[in-house]
């Protein structure tokens, strides 16, 4: 028993001792395998993190899912409700109504009932000049400006000849289809045309296969409404994170690569270094056994310990990155942790043993005369 | 007597200078094919960013309102047009070789089965020339998300491609005859496309233009341009810029620019940009290019730590050479000078060797990943070898002056 102890005490007292006599040698193979750590916690959390910060932005291209009543129909004024409970907080449903309006020079022009506030969500891109507050106030298209031009004064516009005056608030420029229309709010225009939204569009969010459910759950939920892909923003959505993945997911395994080679290089230089130090552990009797057990030792404890700092320092990175980049932090993901640990002791351990092997090779004798 | 050392020292220790050009090449294979990404990828994902489709849309500069809602067109015959002979005149701007695809749109509406429908005519893939330059556009590259099922129309033939939900409303499928204007058309298939020409006939332009009565006019051109992110510089008016001022501002491809000058050379038009597209896709790239080039810096800062350790480490083994050349009266400056010379050459051979590496890796991996290649410029190569020699020179900066300040008597007896 006694006997046991002793040896563990003086197996211990190696280790430690090994460590703080040559503590630059040993710091600087510990700093390569926190190098590594960090390198490999860093780019396992963005490759993970990226495609979800990645997808919030090609949200921006607005809606991805469009509900469309039958043809001539509207929606039921509990639809909207119904589609918002379906999405959850995976989504934003927005209504749109539909009216050819006539202007008091007797022209055609759309008017659209919508939400506003949940427009302002769904296009980022509208360019407006001031979002309409109250009842009565609406939204000009850049082009419909023009043509209704009233250099911002009232103007009144009839649908089936009941006339309505509103003021506009702005004028809002897409370079599409919304510049030719006028906007108002959905309570306006259910009061005035007794019209409920035909179209509601949806900016779901998710992987592909989220976005394929919830339009299979639509359809489900709303037997009377065409539910479609948007596909122009799906397909050019997918192809683009697909790509970006890719490069991303070949550029960390390359970071990977050269940071697990500064381990290697840097312990087996610590090992061959040390041989001197092996024979004369062997040549006072110790077994190739007891000394692998040793070096094993060493590289598990600065394995695991490079392991711990190097994942906290690869959060730090990781996060650092987030913030220059998206402007918000990266989650922190634990279940990466035994994954970096094992990577990291296997790596200290073939680094290690390796030169080992070749040294055991060789007598005592012609190491400690140099040879 | 240096060089004699210097070259004895390459040729007796050739394991241990393998293994630190090794670490070199290596390092600077992964410099090299991360720097060559991180420059190509701008190019790269503003190619990508075409599936999102035409970025541009050209007007007739005295239009009257669209009173489109969802697929119906609702306005009387229009009388603003474009002419279409101008089209060919977008590969002759300054930017041509930006413009990716442009289709032409031309609207009628029209009748099928008793049902009010409209025909949407554009280019499928046009064979078109400008100058001595052929080159061929459509609905096909500048909408890609556009699906057939069956076959795309020739732009020459009277066939027509049925949009998938009016296609089911009427119960076409391709092979279908339909009669439009009381002439028999071949449905040569089913189009997809996820928006409003889901329940329009679309058909080749010179066949719309044949049914509404009109020749060669079209509504609009939808261009799909390569474009740089807009910036504050991007939005100012060019007629407002000094002439210095607005030579960059019309030599930048912003899409303002390339908008201006789609605007110059087709006759009464007015050229805008879909912010949707145009706005969003500025964002997304500056994004992707953000977070490789931050990857691109990891990846320099970690070659550059394995190579400094490399070098330490077979520095470090070296110590007894030192003390001997010491004791044989070798002063600090040229003992310095050996080790540094050793430095450089296996910096900028490994530096070598590995820039070759480096540009195929990029090369290939450009190939599997954007099905073109990534380019490393040779001008590169001056700049990763000097990484290269400064890396090595740091890593063994240290090492070497352990090394110099070393007793040779310790050092000799292994007792350093």
């Amino acid at each position: 028993m006694s006997r046991t102890t002793s040896k563990s005490a003086m197996y211990f007292r190696m280790l430690r001792r090994a460590a703080i006599l040559r503590k630059g040698q040993a710091a600087a193979a510990l700093a390569a395998v926190i190098v590594a750590g960090a390198a490999g916690t860093a780019m396992l959390n963005l490759y993970v993190d990226v495609q979800t910060k990645l997808r919030r932005e090609f949200r921006k291209f607005g809606a991805n899912i469009v509900a469309q009543a039958k043809s001539g129909e509207n929606f039921p004024p509990a639809t909207l409700q119904r589609i918002s409970t379906e999405l959850g907080d995976h989504g934003l449903a927005v209504p749109f109504s539909y009216a050819v309006a006539r202007t008091d020079k007797d022209q055609s022009v759309v008017v659209v009932g919508t939400d506003f506030n949940s427009v302002r969500q769904l296009d980022p891109w509208w360019s407006v000049s001031a979002w309409p507050k109250r009842a009565g106030e609406a939204l000009v298209g850049a082009r419909a400006a023009r043509i209704i031009n009233h250099n911002g004064q009232p103007f009144t516009l009839s649908v089936q000849e009941r006339a309505l005056r509103f003021s506009e608030a702005g004028t809002v420029q897409t370079g599409a289809g919304e510049d030719s229309r006028v906007y108002i709010s959905q309570s306006d225009f259910h009061e005035w045309t007794g019209m409920n939204p035909s179209v509601i569009e949806i900016a779901a969010s998710g992987s592909p296969a989220d976005v394929s459910a919830t339009i299979e759950n639509l359809k489900l939920a709303l037997p009377d409404a065409d539910v479609t892909a948007v596909r122009q923003v799906t397909e050019a959505e997918a192809n683009l994170l697909g790509k970006t993945r890719s490069t991303l997911l070949w550029s960390s395994a390359l970071i990977v690569c050269i940071a697990a080679l500064c381990v290697l290089a840097t312990l087996m230089g610590w090992v061959f270094d040390r041989r001197r130090d092996f024979a004369i552990m062997k040549a006072l009797g110790a077994s190739d056994r007891l000394i692998a057990l040793f070096v094993a030792g060493e590289a598990a404890i600065m394995g695991f310990a490079g392991a711990l700092v190097g994942f906290a320092a690869g959060i730090g990175i990781a996060d650092w990155i987030g913030h220059a980049n998206f402007q918000s932090s990266v989650a922190v993901r634990f279940s990466v942790l035994p994954a970096i640990i094992i990577s990291c002791l296997t790596v200290t351990l073939l680094a290690t043993l390796l030169p080992l092997r070749l040294l055991r090779a060789i007598q005592p004798a012609m190491i400690l005369r140099g040879e | 007597m240096f060089v004699r050392l210097v070259y004895e020292s390459f040729r007796r220790q050739t394991r241990r200078k393998l293994l630190v050009a090794i670490a070199v090449t290596l390092g600077a294979t992964v410099s090299t094919a991360m720097i060559g990404i991180a420059t190509g990828i701008g190019d790269k994902i503003s190619h990508e960013l075409r599936s999102y489709g035409a970025n541009l849309v050209v007007t007739p500069d005295e239009d009257n309102l669209d009173v489109q809602i969802g697929s119906v067109d609702l306005k009387p015959a229009s009388t603003a047009y474009l002419e279409e002979s101008s089209l060919t005149k977008i590969k002759g701007i300054f930017w041509r070789n930006n413009i990716v695809a442009f289709a032409p749109e031309l609207q009628v509406n029209t009748t099928v089965g008793g049902e009010p429908v409209t025909l949407l005519g554009t280019y499928f893939a046009k064979q078109l020339h400008f100058g001595k330059e052929d080159f061929t556009t459509g609905a096909r590259t500048a909408f890609p998300w556009w699906k057939v099922i069956g076959v795309w129309p020739a732009d020459d033939s009277s066939d027509i491609l049925v949009g998938e939900r009016l296609a089911a409303k009427l119960g076409f499928n391709a092979g279908s005859q339909v009669t439009i204007n009381g002439k028999q058309h071949r449905v040569s298939g089913v189009l997809s496309t996820g928006a409003a020409e889901d329940d329009q006939i679309v058909a080749p332009l010179a066949l719309t233009q044949e049914i509404s009565g009109t020749t060669g006019v079209v509504r609009k051109i939808f261009v799909s341009a390569v474009t740089k992110p807009e910036d504050a510089f991007a939005r100012r008016n060019p007629d407002s810029l000094s002439p210095a001022d607005r030579d960059r501002w019309y030599c930048s491809p912003y899409p303002q620019s390339i908008a201006y000058q789609l605007q110059e050379v087709i006759p009464h038009s007015r050229a805008d940009q879909i912010r949707q597209v145009a706005q969003n896709e500025g964002n997304v790239l500056s994004r992707i290019k953000g977070i490789i080039l931050l990857i691109t810096l990891a990846a320099l800062f970690t070659s550059g730590l394995a190579v400094s350790a490399a070098m330490a480490t077979a520095m470090f083994e070296r110590r007894t050479e030192v003390g001997l050349m010491k004791a044989l009266g070798a002063g600090y400056f040229p003992l310095s000078m050996i080790f540094v010379t050793e430095s450089v050459l296996l910096a900028c051979g490994g530096g070598l060797v590995g820039f070759v590496f480096g540009a195929l890796l990029a090369r290939e991996l450009g190939r599997a990943i954007f099905g073109s290649q990534i380019i490393v410029e040779p001008v590169l190569l001056p700049v990763i070898l000097g990484i290269a020699v400064a890396v090595t020179f740091a890593g063994s900066a240290f090492a070497i002056r352990r090394a110099v300040k070393y007793d040779p008597v310790l050092a000799l007896r292994g007792e350093a």
